[in-house]
C-alpha cells in the first residue's frame, strides 16, 4: 500500500488536539484505546463539534476512562450502565451530541442488556465499543468476545463458550447504523465516527482495540483487518447475508438504515415534574 | 482503494509535508506523555526532543511557504492508516529503552524519503518533482543523523522487558 493522500476538506475551526483534555491517559503504552482518543477528536474536529455540545459518557474498565481525556462533557458511569445514561441525557438534552464509550465486557456483558433495548430503541446517538476481547482492569479474564479456546491462569483451557456477536446482535436489535473499526488506523475510525454521529438514530461501531498486557499476540490484528471490507447497505437481508461470511476482522460500515430515531410522543417533554407525577399517581 | 490524489502545485504538496510534520509532531509528544506517566524518564524525553525536532520541521515549512494559518490539506486522509513519520502506537512498550525509540524514528524517517520520492517518481509538475526531490534529501539526511544518534545509544540487552513485578499476573 503506498503512502500517499487524497481527498483534501475544508478546514475544521478547532483542531483534534482542542478536543483532548489536559490529562493524561494512564493506558499500558501500545494500547489500542489511545487510537480512540486521537480518532474521537479528529471526527469532533471535522465535524466542527463545540465541546460544550458533546457529552461522553462511559461506564467502567480500561477504556471507560476516555470521557477524562475529552475536552467536551463527560460522565464516568457505572458498570454496564452507560447506555442507560447516554440514553436519559440524549432525551433530555436532545440538542446535545451524544457519545457513549465503553469496553466489550462493560457493553456486551455487564451492560448486554442495555445494548439490545439501546438498539431497539434508536436514540439519535453513538455508542462505541473498543473490543480486546478480555477484562483488563480486573487482570484479564475472558469476556462476552474471548474465544473458547483462550487458555490462561483465569481460564484454563479456555471458557468452551461460543463468543458474543456484536454486530449481529446489533443488527437484528435494530441498531440504524453498524461499523467496525480498528485502532490502528485512527483516520479511517474518524471517518466512521463521523459518519456515525451525522447518521440519525443509535449508532454503534465496533472497534477492535489490541491489549497489549493480557492478549499481546493481538498486536499481530493489524495484519488481519480487511479495510473497507464492508460495504454500506441500507438493506437489513443484505446486511444479514453479509455477516454470515465476516471474518471478525472485516472493517467499514456494515449497515445504514432508515429507521426514524426515537423521539418522545406527546406532550410529556413539556409538562412540569408535579404534572408528571399527576399522571403516574397509583 | 481511493485513487492517490497527486499535488498540482508546489503549494499544495508542500501542504502534505506540513501535515506529515505536524501528525508525526503531535504523536512524538503523545508518546513522551505515555512514557512520562509510566515514569520512563529517558524515553519520555528523548520522545519530546523527537515532537520538538518535528515541530520545528513543521515551522519551517510554514514560515518557508509563508503560511499565517493552517493549509486545506490539514485535513486529509493518508492512504496508509497513518502518516509516514507517525509512530504506530502499538509500537510502544513501557519498558523501552532510548534505542527502541531511535529505531522508530529512524523507521519513520526512512519511510518519509521513500514518501517524498514516491511523488518525484510520479507524473507531477517540474517545481513538484524539485521540491519532492528537496525533501527526500532532507529526510535522508534526518535518516543520517538518527543513524548516528543511534551509534551512541546502547541497544538493549536480553531481557530488557523482563518485569520482576508485571502488570499482568493473575495468579
Amino acid at each position: 500500500m503506498s503512502t500517499t493522500v487524497s481527498e483534501a476538506a475544508a478546514p475544521p475551526m478547532r483542531g483534534p488536539n482542542d478536543y483532548k483534555s489536559d490529562v493524561k491517559p494512564v493506558w499500558c503504552p501500545g494500547c489500542g484505546d489511545f487510537g480512540v482518543v486521537n480518532a474521537l477528536a479528529k471526527a469532533m474536529a471535522k465535524l466542527a463539534l463545540e465541546p460544550k455540545d458533546v457529552a461522553v459518557v462511559s461506564g467502567i474498565g480500561c477504556s471507560s476512562r476516555i470521557p477524562a481525556y475529552m475536552a467536551s462533557y463527560g460522565f464516568h458511569g457505572i458498570h454496564g450502565r452507560a447506555l442507560a445514561a447516554g440514553t436519559g441525557l440524549k432525551v433530555a438534552r436532545p440538542d446535545l451530541t451524544v457519545v457513549v464509550t465503553g469496553g466489550d465486557g462493560d457493553g456486551y456483558s455487564i451492560g448486554g442488556n442495555h445494548f439490545l433495548h439501546a438498539c431497539r430503541r434508536n436514540v439519535d446517538m453513538t455508542y462505541i465499543v473498543m473490543d480486546n476481547r478480555v477484562y483488563g482492569m480486573t487482570k484479564g479474564q475472558p469476556s462476552p468476545t474471548t474465544e473458547p479456546d483462550w487458555d490462561s491462569k483465569l481460564s484454563p483451557d479456555g471458557t468452551g463458550l461460543r463468543e458474543f456477536q456484536p454486530l449481529v446482535i446489533a443488527l437484528t436489535s435494530g441498531a440504524n447504523f453498524i461499523a467496525r473499526g480498528f485502532t490502528g488506523d485512527p483516520n479511517g475510525l474518524a471517518d466512521l465516527i463521523e459518519q456515525a454521529v451525522r447518521h440519525p438514530g443509535f449508532s454503534f461501531i465496533e472497534v477492535l482495540s489490541p491489549c497489549v498486557t493480557f492478549r499481546p499476540e493481538q498486536k499481530e490484528w493489524k495484519k488481519l483487518v480487511k479495510p473497507d471490507a464492508f460495504k454500506a447497505t441500507a438493506e437489513m437481508p443484505r446486511a444479514v447475508r453479509r455477516l454470515l461470511r465476516d471474518t471478525g476482522f472485516d472493517l467499514g460500515v456494515l449497515y445504514c438504515g432508515n429507521r426514524a430515531p426515537y423521539a418522545p410522543r406527546g406532550p410529556r417533554a413539556s409538562l412540569a415534574p408535579s404534572d408528571l407525577e399527576a399522571r403516574f399517581a397509583l | 482503494m481511493k485513487k492517490d490524489k497527486l499535488p498540482r502545485t508546489v503549494e499544495e504538496f508542500m501542504a502534505y509535508a506540513w501535515a506529515m510534520e505536524v501528525e508525526a509532531a503531535d504523536r512524538y509528544a503523545e508518546l513522551a506523555a505515555q512514557m512520562s506517566t509510566h515514569h520512563n524518564r529517558e524515553v519520555a524525553e528523548l520522545f519530546a526532543k523527537l515532537a520538538r525536532i518535528e515541530g520545528k520541521h513543521r515551522d519551517q515549512i510554514a514560515a518557508q511557504m509563508g503560511w499565517t494559518r493552517a493549509p486545506d490539506a490539514a485535513v486529509f486522509r493518508w492512504q496508509t492508516p497513518e502518516g509516514p513519520e507517525t509512530t504506530d502506537y502499538g509500537e510502544l512498550h513501557y519498558l523501552m529503552q532510548p534505542w527502541h525509540a531511535l529505531k522508530l524514528a529512524e523507521h519513520n524517517e526512512r519511510r518519509a524519503v521513500e514518501f517524498f520520492e514516491r511523488f518525484a517518481a510520479a507524473k507531477v509538475p517540474s517545481g513538484v518533482r524539485a521540491a519532492a526531490l528537496e525533501m527526500a534529501e532532507e529526510e535522508r539526511e534526518h535518516v543520517r543523523l538518527i543513524g548516528e544518534w543511534l551509534g551512541k545509544v546502547a541497544p538493549p540487552e536480553p531481557g530488557w522487558d523482563d518485569d520482576p513485578d508485571p502488570p499482568n499476573v493473575a495468579d
